[in-house]
């Protein structure tokens, strides 16, 4: 039988392919949109009181003072009850936490945090995802770090978990 | 019990799939013009796994219908409140779904090819079932083993957890299937160039059973392809029709290794030469498909087509792709040596310009796997780069210009060896025409070359689509002849349509405030008021346009920013006015704010074409496929009258004419 060198080449070019292919494969990825906002000022937006319990967020309550965290959440997402012990701890260090409460209702919203837990110092309501999409969130729940410029610095995307809080802490610190 | 019935019948059409490989394979052990008894099962388990594979997806289907959420499929793509057209088509709109709907197409070709080919020897026809099977196998493993469709949740859940919204569109009832189709069609004529392969009959008549298969897949491939880029074009709302995405890129490869193949399969049908070749497209353009289903389910590549991303289901595409594409080419390089060459042919001939076409196609190939992997490879070595039109449109630009310009002359060429002096009036006419529309349209303004040369090549191709009638009755010009004819021309109108939207498109995007009027092109288009409106499971602020063209009558555009919301997500539905000239194309942005809306609209000349191209395509297609088909049930009848007159003539004793070949 003849075989010419050259029907292999095909071969060689797949088997090329899989072994980056398969490299690849093994490197870990990132799996989340990075919102682009970063190192962006917040985009302007006033959002009416999520419930009758606090009042509602805006842009300005950012300015001056300190950094803060922006937590975007719901009553209606499961992951946001895994994460309220660990804002709970960030909210004893002295970390102010405005929530913004996606397409959530205030009977909803009240319930959640008399079971849960209340963290927050604001809570506005954004019926329709407008801020959500507008700070380049792409999902619930998402936490940024807001400077005292109002300028995003940090952005973490699904919920806040035990090893998440030093992290958070350390982001506030530098966002001094 | 729908899903343990579906699950129950996944598992047996894979018992069959084993069946049907090994039963195929015993074929190959039989003596020449003997069957092997144990051969006999190929057939019948290919038929049987064929029906298990649909029931299976039907019974999804079905599953998706009533919204049963104790499936985990269900509940975390479907929602109660969807519409139902939405909650059929999410069936597919998912990994799992779509995957179990390549695995019944996949299983269906191969039963349609046990049922229906009788033509190939017995030999060839069991290596090629025994390859199907092979392959259908490792598709079957991979849906049992790592993505069941049918796994149930321990509790039910409440309500599901909705679908993209982007794909909650008419056109997803259309546009996967039809490509799926295409795709996994192609894998009949890589287990028949694998069959032949084995049993080194790579012939004309093993070309003539392939060709409707190559046909088949390659006329629902180009509409597949059409519809996913017309659905891209308005479900989007950025304007453009082709965006050079890994996901479309998957689909193109294949369509360009079959549209090659499709021809080399032709000269091997006609002129018994390109063997080895016409087996290589075999491989590559089913390996193409693999590839694709790689690429987008993988995760190695960020695509605006979201699939569930996986490694570990990555990793096992993978190892199917090394399996099949690799065992493939392994079993080619040591056996394609071994094929006998085909006839020779001059390089003027009609051979020839079906072989430049080939290699031109195999080369736009190239450019397009190196551009849709090379992301891959750099990111391997840490640096992200995306590629994109500045890349792909040139370099392809510079394979499909000499491409399209040998495809004008190419069908006017005779078979073996040919003249180019002969055809002397049909040459000038073709130049006039390239270079008079160029001349023509640089008079009238200033545009890009691709699209000048585009509009050039188009006006000479759609004459020469309809060169080879010249001197004909009409009335004799066969069925596939015509397929071929009208096919060409699609591909003139198709371009013609790309031309003139990359020549002559406007655009204007602008803050308008309620009653403001702006103008793009012939157009006047007024804000007249911005509402917001409410569907089954979006909100939506909805612009009102009046257009109006010249002074005529106004017509009334709803571009709308939906926000779905569940899941959250932001769309664009553009408003399109279809003129026969072209489409005005409308979308509404942001408000700023001092209450001004955001108005982007473009007028796209002759847009409609690059569709009405395609359709045309794949309508040249059908009837290509029917003209065979008609021809060979001739034949055959033929045949068979021509062996009963020759067995009633040895019976009365004197010698029968033997056919020439």
């Amino acid at each position: 039988m003849r075989s010419r060198l050259y029907l292999w080449v095909p071969l060689a070019l797949f088997a090329f392919f899989a072994g980056v292919a398969g490299y690849m494969l093994t490197q870990e990825k990132d799996q989340f949109v990075e919102s682009a906002m970063i190192g962006q000022p917040l985009p302007d937006f006033t959002l009416e009181p999520a419930y009758p319990g606090l009042p509602g967020a805006s842009k300005a309550d950012f300015a001056g003072g300190k950094p803060r965290l922006l937590n975007i959440w719901a009553s209606w997402c499961l992951p946001c009850i895994a994460e309220a012990p660990q804002l709970e701890a960030l909210k004893a260090q002295g970390v102010e936490i405005v929530g913004i409460a996606i397409r959530d209702r205030p009977e909803d919203v009240a319930n959640f945090l008399g079971r849960y837990g209340n963290p927050y110092t604001r809570i506005g309501g954004d019926p329709i995802s407008e801020v959500q999409l507008a700070v380049g969130s792409s999902g619930v729940p998402e936490t940024f770090v807001i400077d005292s410029k109002g300028v995003i610095r940090y952005q973490h995307i699904g919920d806040i978990r035990e090893g998440d809080v030093s992290t958070l802490l350390a982001e506030l610190e530098k966002a001094q | 019990m729908i899903a343990e019935i579906g699950l129950a019948a996944l598992w047996l059409a894979a018992a069959l799939a084993v069946l049907q490989m090994v039963s195929g394979a015993f074929a190959l052990k039989a003596a020449e013009g003997e069957i092997n008894p144990l051969a006999i099962y190929a057939r019948p388990a290919a038929i049987v796994q064929a029906f298990l594979a649909v029931l299976a997806f039907f019974l999804l289907l079905w599953a998706f219908a009533i919204t049963d959420l104790s499936i985990k499929l269900v509940a975390t793509n479907s929602h109660s409140m969807k519409p139902m057209l939405f909650k059929l088509t999410g069936t597919w709109g998912n990994h799992e779904g779509s995957m179990l709907l390549w695995v019944g197409v996949l299983a269906l070709s191969g039963g349609l090819l046990a049922a229906f080919e009788k033509r190939l020897p017995e030999r060839t026809m069991g290596a090629t079932l025994a390859v199907q099977g092979f392959v259908a196998l490792g598709f079957y493993a991979f849906l049992l083993l790592s993505s069941n469709p049918f796994e149930r949740l321990p509790v039910p859940a409440a309500e599901g957890t909705g679908l993209n919204p982007l794909l909650q569109d008419i056109g997803l009832a259309i546009h996967p299937p039809t490509l799926y189709a295409g795709y996994v069609g192609l894998s009949v004529a890589f287990s028949l160039a694998m069959g032949a392969l084995l049993t080194r009959e790579v012939n004309p008549s093993f070309a003539r059973v392939m060709r409707p298969w190559v046909l088949g897949a390659w006329v629902l491939l180009t509409l597949g392809i059409t519809a996913g880029s017309y659905w891209a074009y308005y479900e989007l709302g950025w304007g453009g029709w082709w965006f050079w995405d890994p996901v479309e890129n998957a689909s193109l490869m294949p369509w360009l290794a079959a549209t090659a193949l499709m021809h080399s399969v032709s000269v091997l049908a006609a002129r018994d030469a390109l063997r080895t070749w016409t087996i290589m497209l075999g491989v590559l353009a089913f390996s193409m498909s693999m590839l694709g289903t790689f690429l987008v389910r993988s995760g190695v590549l960020t695509s605006v087509h979201a699939f569930a991303v996986d490694p570990e289901r990555g990793a096992f595409i993978l190892g199917l792709l090394g399996l099949y594409i690799g065992g493939a080419f392994t079993i080619f390089a040591l056996r394609a040596g071994a094929v006998a060459e085909g006839k020779r042919f001059a390089i003027s001939s009609r051979e020839g310009a079906l072989v430049f076409n080939n290699v031109m196609l195999s080369a736009i190939l190239a450019i397009v796997l190196l551009g849709t992997l090379y992301p891959l490879l750099t990111e391997a070595f840490d640096v992200r780069v995306s590629v994109g039109p500045p890349y792909f449109n040139p370099a392809g630009a510079i394979f499909a210009v000499p491409m399209l310009l040998v495809m004008a002359v190419g069908p006017l060429l005779r078979w073996k060896s040919d003249k180019p002096a002969r055809l002397q009036f049909e040459l000038a006419l073709i130049g006039a025409l390239v270079i008079g529309t160029i001349a023509l349209v640089s008079f009238f303004g200033q545009f890009p070359l691709l699209p000048l040369l585009g509009l050039g090549l188009a006006a000479a191709l759609a004459v020469a689509a309809f060169l080879p009638l010249r001197g004909r009755k009409i009335s004799r010009v066969p069925v596939a002849t015509w397929g071929m004819v009208i096919a060409h021309f699609g591909v003139a109108v198709s371009l013609f349509g790309m031309a003139c939207e990359g020549a002559f498109s406007q655009e204007r995007l602008a803050a308008v405030a309620p009653g403001g009027t702006e103008q793009v092109g012939d157009f006047k288009f007024t804000l007249e008021s911005v509402t917001p409106v409410a569907g089954p499971n979006w909100t939506a602020i909805e612009a009102r346009l009046a257009v109006r063209e010249g002074g005529g009558e106004p017509v009334i555009l709803n571009p709308q920013a939906r926000n779905f919301w569940s899941p959250p997500m932001a769309t664009s539905e553009s408003a399109l006015l279809t003129r026969w000239d072209g489409q005005l194309y409308a979308v509404i942005g942001n408000q700023a704010e001092d209450g001004r809306w955001q108005i982007r609209v473009w007028w796209k000349p002759f847009v409609t074409f690059i569709w009405y191209g395609g359709i045309l395509i794949g309508l040249g297609g059908i009837l290509a496929i029917a003209g065979r088909v008609k021809v060979d049930v001739t034949r055959r009848s033929a045949t068979a009258k021509g062996a009963q007159r020759r067995a009633d003539a040895e019976a009365l004793g004197s010698p029968a004419p033997m056919p020439a070949e």
